[in-house]
């Protein structure tokens, strides 16, 4: 397999409704920012790039099938070849990667992966149906299909067995709000308390309306090269590109249905050992298996034997604050059952963001520097490359350049994670990007 | 001979009053034109290897599977085992369970959210490895508590089958 790095990326302003640009024009919007990044012209671009990754969830969204085509013609890249990715809510960390095996196995030098999802197209509550339609039809959606209650129950389960409380959630809601008021790009830019998560509107107890991610009109767009790819475009625009490189990608699906979840033991990571977790039946409905299976073959590609110590940021996929904490476990940045602590801890803030509260280890790992899906908002397609994007731009240090205040740019960051998941942990996706230098 | 010219639409005028600038640069100006869609569809479902389930519902039975090789048994079925690969047996489910995990559903899907608030439930069999989603009724939804897990339920049939899940819901064993 040859080194695949990242080069340059966009991310349309993600916002309740577009209705000034359908799907093709926000694309377009993140494709144009990313390359003018690196100086390449369109009609360089039309020269050097081999093809491209689409990435939507959603046709009931959509409703236009094959929207694909209609992008690629938009954006002058026909008749390179592409296809679509589709995997839920992970299905923007899945195109990422399936740019990345489309580089690293040879077929293309320089790949351009893009999504979007135009969720204004129907109100809220029908959104929720068409969302929910991501849940076994036969057993499970016609019984009250909604995410946000499925969410509820795994993390109630959580509660039980671990003692989390819904305090400890409502800081992932704190944090990831306040990070958000210095990232132009985020949807939901707010100053909040705990009290201000648990007063909102009750939506599937525990879960209140601040717990819960955002539907989201957007687009983002990550451009992915070979060494030859980086050549190319060194010798179509004169500038030297600064990229990250992907060192690591890992994956894991676990069944459809929750009811389904087994209950077994643990899968470790190097940093593990089988007493930590003696009598835990793992993974129930508390914890995402397929999580755990892609931090492990993310990490074992990445050469990373403890994640806390070896990673600068994470910007990980926090539909729900709930399946925050539940992340960190899965990716063990602390035990299982330790996720409410670790967020009081104040670990996963930054560490010189004043968030109204007094941490006693405050930004030892930021996750989710951009606020995350909880302010950035979710417009499923584009939300896992608009992590990539915010992941290559943490590791050129060019967050400044890009927000205009680098109050959200982490120092030296030299190591970091994205991770895609899919309803109730269906489909996970992680992937390591560092630096090249 | 037939008119050459598409009929207009029997109820009038929909759109009113569209602009355009005379000078067509302005169009950029032009603020978004949106319309409403409508999209209805019957499908055709077939329930297939799942469709035991429903007769069991229909004729108050719950109704599960058990792997012949491995002997794991599925509370909500499925006709091959996860863990072997090997094909299922249906078995009857006992009636009685515990309240494994739950939540009050205070919004919902636009389909549900006239049943809002209800409690939807994960609940545990003893003696079957998997659970089975469905609505636990006979609960304070506003008086929610963690000590709601473990409590003991039991199955109940509507009286009209419409061969659904929400065929059988669970109410705790004392009501």
């Amino acid at each position: 397999m040859r080194p695949v790095y990242a080069v340059s990326g966009g991310v349309s302003k993600f916002a309740k409704a577009r209705p000034d640009l359908d799907f093709r024009g926000m694309v377009k919007e993140a494709y144009d920012y990313a390359l003018r990044d690196i100086h390449l012209t369109p009609q360089h671009a039309r020269e050097i790039v081999d093809g491209t990754i689409c990435s939507y969830f959603s046709d009931h969204f959509t409703r236009q099938l094959k929207a694909g085509s209609m992008v690629q013609d938009y954006l002058g890249l026909c008749p390179k070849p592409g296809k679509r990715i589709e995997g839920g809510g992970a299905t923007g960390g899945l195109a990422v990667q399936s740019g990345w095996e489309a580089v690293a196995s040879g077929r293309f030098d320089v790949c351009v992966v893009y999504g979007f999802e135009t969720m204004s197209r129907v109100n809220t509550w029908k959104g929720n149906e068409f969302i929910a339609l991501a849940s076994d039809t036969n057993f499970d959606y016609p019984v009250g299909g909604f995410y946000s209650g499925y969410y509820a129950m795994m993390v109630v389960r959580h509660m039980k067995e671990f003692g989390t409380t819904v305090e400890q959630m409502a800081l992932v809601s704190v944090k990831n709000h306040r990070n958000a008021l210095h990232n132009p790009y985020a949807q939901k830019r707010r100053r909040i308390t705990i009290e201000d998560v648990r007063r909102a509107e009750m939506v599937a107890w525990p879960l209140t309306m601040l717990d819960i991610c955002l539907m989201s009109d957007g687009a983002a767009v990550l451009i992915l090269c070979s060494e030859d790819g980086l050549n190319a475009l060194q010798r179509a625009t004169g500038h030297t590109p600064f990229p990250a490189k992907i060192t690591g990608v890992g994956g894991g699906l676990d069944a459809m249905r929750m009811a389904d979840r087994p209950h077994g033991d643990v899968i470790l990571l190097p940093h593990e050992r089988p007493e930590d977790y003696r009598g835990l039946k793992y993974p129930g409905v508390h914890s995402f298996r397929a999580g755990r299976m892609a931090a492990k073959s993310a990490y074992q590609m990445a050469g990373i034997t403890n994640p806390l110590e070896e990673l600068d940021f994470i910007e990980l996929h926090d539909a729900y604050t709930s399946s925050e904490v539940q992340t960190y476990e899965d990716m063990g940045l602390c035990r299982y059952g330790e996720g409410g602590k670790f967020v009081e801890s104040g670990k996963p803030f930054m560490p010189a963001v004043d968030y109204g509260y007094h941490f006693p280890e405050q930004g030892r790992i930021p996750i989710n520097p951009s606020g995350g899906l909880l302010a950035c908002g979710h417009p499923v397609g584009a939300t896992g490359i608009m992590q990539g994007v915010f992941a290559l731009w943490q590791l050129q240090g060019s967050i400044q350049k890009h927000f205009s205040t680098d109050v959200l740019q982490v120092k030296n960051a030299r190591r970091g994670a994205i991770h895609s998941h899919a309803g109730t942990g269906t489909y996970v996706v992680i992937s390591i990007l560092e630096r090249a230098d | 001979m037939s008119e050459s010219r598409l009929p207009e639409r029997e109820d009038g005028t929909v759109v009113f009053g569209v602009p355009l600038p005379k000078d067509l640069r302005a169009l950029k100006d032009l603020a978004p034109l949106i319309i409403k869609h409508h999209y209805e569809i019957d499908y055709i479902h077939s329930y297939a290897q799942d469709s035991p389930f429903f007769a069991g519902l229909a004729n108050n039975r719950l109704l599960g599977t058990r792997c012949d090789s491995c002997n794991y048994t599925y509370a909500t079925p499925r006709a091959h085992c996860m863990e072997c690969g090997r094909e299922c047996t249906w078995v009857e489910l006992p009636q009685e369970g515990q309240i494994h995990t739950f939540t009050v559903c205070h919004y919902g899907s636009e389909e549900f959210l006239k049943e809002t608030p209800f409690i939807l439930a994960l609940i545990g069999f003893p003696g079957v490895d998997t659970l089975f989603l469905t609505r636990v009724v006979g609960l304070d939804p506003q008086a929610s508590s963690l000590d709601w897990i473990g409590m003991r339920v039991k199955a109940k049939f509507r009286r009209l089958s419409e061969l659904r899940p929400t065929d059988v819901y669970f109410v705790p064993t004392g009501a």
